[in-house]
């Protein structure tokens, strides 16, 4: 095994599409170390990129945030703005494992594991986040749900990596929140989870909603369906309801002793609803 | 495969040492720095024995490779004491007995020294849920939580 830390994004892009052999991308480690321990992947190169320029760094742009691929979950958390505009996002990110794990682990890492159950990821694809993928052709920007392509798999090609998530500007009047089943109350892997992003107008109808879930499918799923089904509505009971019957409609989990296919579906749904409610609370519709 | 040269500062002095790319900075710092006090439970980062802080920030050593540590900082459980001073953490786990094999000891004292230093008054929740990822699998926890509890209380009436 080969550990490099090439000087630049070109550099590591030429020396990842040039390994003929197995490679990883090391960041926060938290995933990668426990593979090389359990022997799971035996790559024969690692490339360390956490000390590449922005790779660290929360910075506004746009309005918006930029997040370097090597920020931990702690970061994250202690950035006051960023906790402030995207409290759902945060709140996935820090749900990944312990606080020693969170000093470590990144939210482009917790992507690129390719888990459906990534803690993270359901909050970024309701926030529309976009990540910059770096690679032999240059730069790109590609929405965060174009990714994962089913379980430990995406849709980066060789040679490509991720160098930054952006998070959109705030309009005023917007939420979002993240939601989880676990059976323990920490540390754990989702059983199914949700989240919900939603902008409102001055009244209080909800004008964009994005939802997405987690652990009930190959991929985290955006839901395109079930946040058309809030629009224009104030969270009423037949919109919440359609809203449900969508993301129940998107499931195809798995069926394993942590959760049946029944379980896992209805749950969603269930987080879904309770999600878009607080998001709703967040961005300051009466309830 | 090739070896390192590692440059990095472990509780305050330099340190060098040559490693293997696959080698952990656990695996370092116990087989080469001789720095027994980090435990390896699991060496997956589910336990917390291993806890260390790597540049401000609280870790599993056992989840880091040796050579992420070029020209950082770390401080593990041997730097806590102050020669043979014990720090209040490390005294108030003995006299209320929070330990007994004590092999998640150093990683539990690492972990709430770095709570601390962000909280000097925890709730009861607030320090459970900080140590979730800290697997003790005789005490029960009840006396470690306490411990933790009494010690932030002298630290604050030092
Ligand atoms: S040995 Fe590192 S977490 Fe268990
Ligand atoms: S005292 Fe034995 S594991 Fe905690």
């Amino acid at each position: 095994m080969k550990y490099v830390k090439p000087e630049s994004l070109h550099a590591a892009s030429v020396l990842l599409s040039e390994e003929p052999g197995t490679t990883r991308i090391l960041a926060g480690g938290t995933d990668v170390l426990v593979q090389l321990r359990s022997e799971v992947v035996e790559p024969d190169l690692i490339v360390d990129l956490k000390h590449l320029e922005g790779f660290g760094d929360i910075t506004s742009e746009d309005g918006g945030f930029r997040i370097g691929a090597g920020v931990p979950s702690a970061e994250m958390y202690e950035h006051k703005a960023l906790h402030a505009a995207w409290p759902g996002v945060i709140e996935g990110a820090e749900l990944i494992g312990s606080t020693q794990i969170q000093g470590r682990c990144t939210m482009v890492g917790n992507l690129c594991n390719g888990s459906p159950a990534g803690d993270s990821v359901p909050g970024m694809v309701a926030a529309g986040a976009v990540v910059r993928v770096h690679g032999p052709d240059g730069e790109r920007d590609v929405p965060v749900e174009e990714i994962p392509t089913g379980p430990g798999k995406t849709s980066l090609a060789k040679g490509e990596f991720i160098t930054s998530i952006f998070l959109p500007a705030r309009p005023e009047r917007s939420g979002d929140a993240y939601l989880r089943f676990i059976p323990r109350t920490e540390m754990d892997i989702a059983v199914s989870s949700a989240a919900a992003n939603l902008e409102l107008d001055t009244d209080g109808t909800v004008t964009s909603a994005r939802v997405a879930v987690g652990a009930v499918a190959p991929t985290v799923r955006l839901v395109e369906e079930a946040g058309t089904a809030l629009v224009g509505s104030k969270l009423d009971d037949t919109a919440i309801a359609n809203m449900m019957a969508a993301v129940e409609a998107a499931c195809s989990p798995i069926d394993d002793k942590r959760g049946t296919v029944e379980f896992r579906t209805k749950t969603a749904g269930v987080l879904a609803k309770r999600a878009a409610h607080i998001a709703y609370e967040r961005a300051g519709g009466s309830k | 495969m090739k070896n390192f040269h590692i440059n990095t500062t472990v509780n305050g002095d330099e340190a060098e040492f040559i490693c293997e790319p696959d080698e952990t900075l656990l695996d370092v710092l116990r087989n080469r720095l001789g720095m027994t006090g980090s435990k390896e439970g699991c060496g997956t980062g589910d336990c917390g024995a291993c806890s260390v802080i790597l540049n401000d920030r609280l870790v599993c050593s056992c989840l880091v490779l040796a050579a992420e540590a070029e020209g950082g900082k770390v401080d593990t459980i041997e730097g806590m004491a102050d020669g043979d001073k014990l720090h209040p953490l490390q005294k108030v786990f003995i006299e209320k007995a929070a330990l007994q094999c004590g092999v998640c000891t150093p990683g539990i004292l690492v972990a709430a020294k770095a709570l601390l230093e962000k909280n000097p008054d925890p709730s009861e929740t607030e320090i459970r849920y900080w140590l979730a990822g800290n697997l003790c699998r005789c005490t029960g926890y009840d006396k470690i939580i306490k411990a933790v509890q009494d010690a932030a209380a002298e630290m604050r009436s030092a």
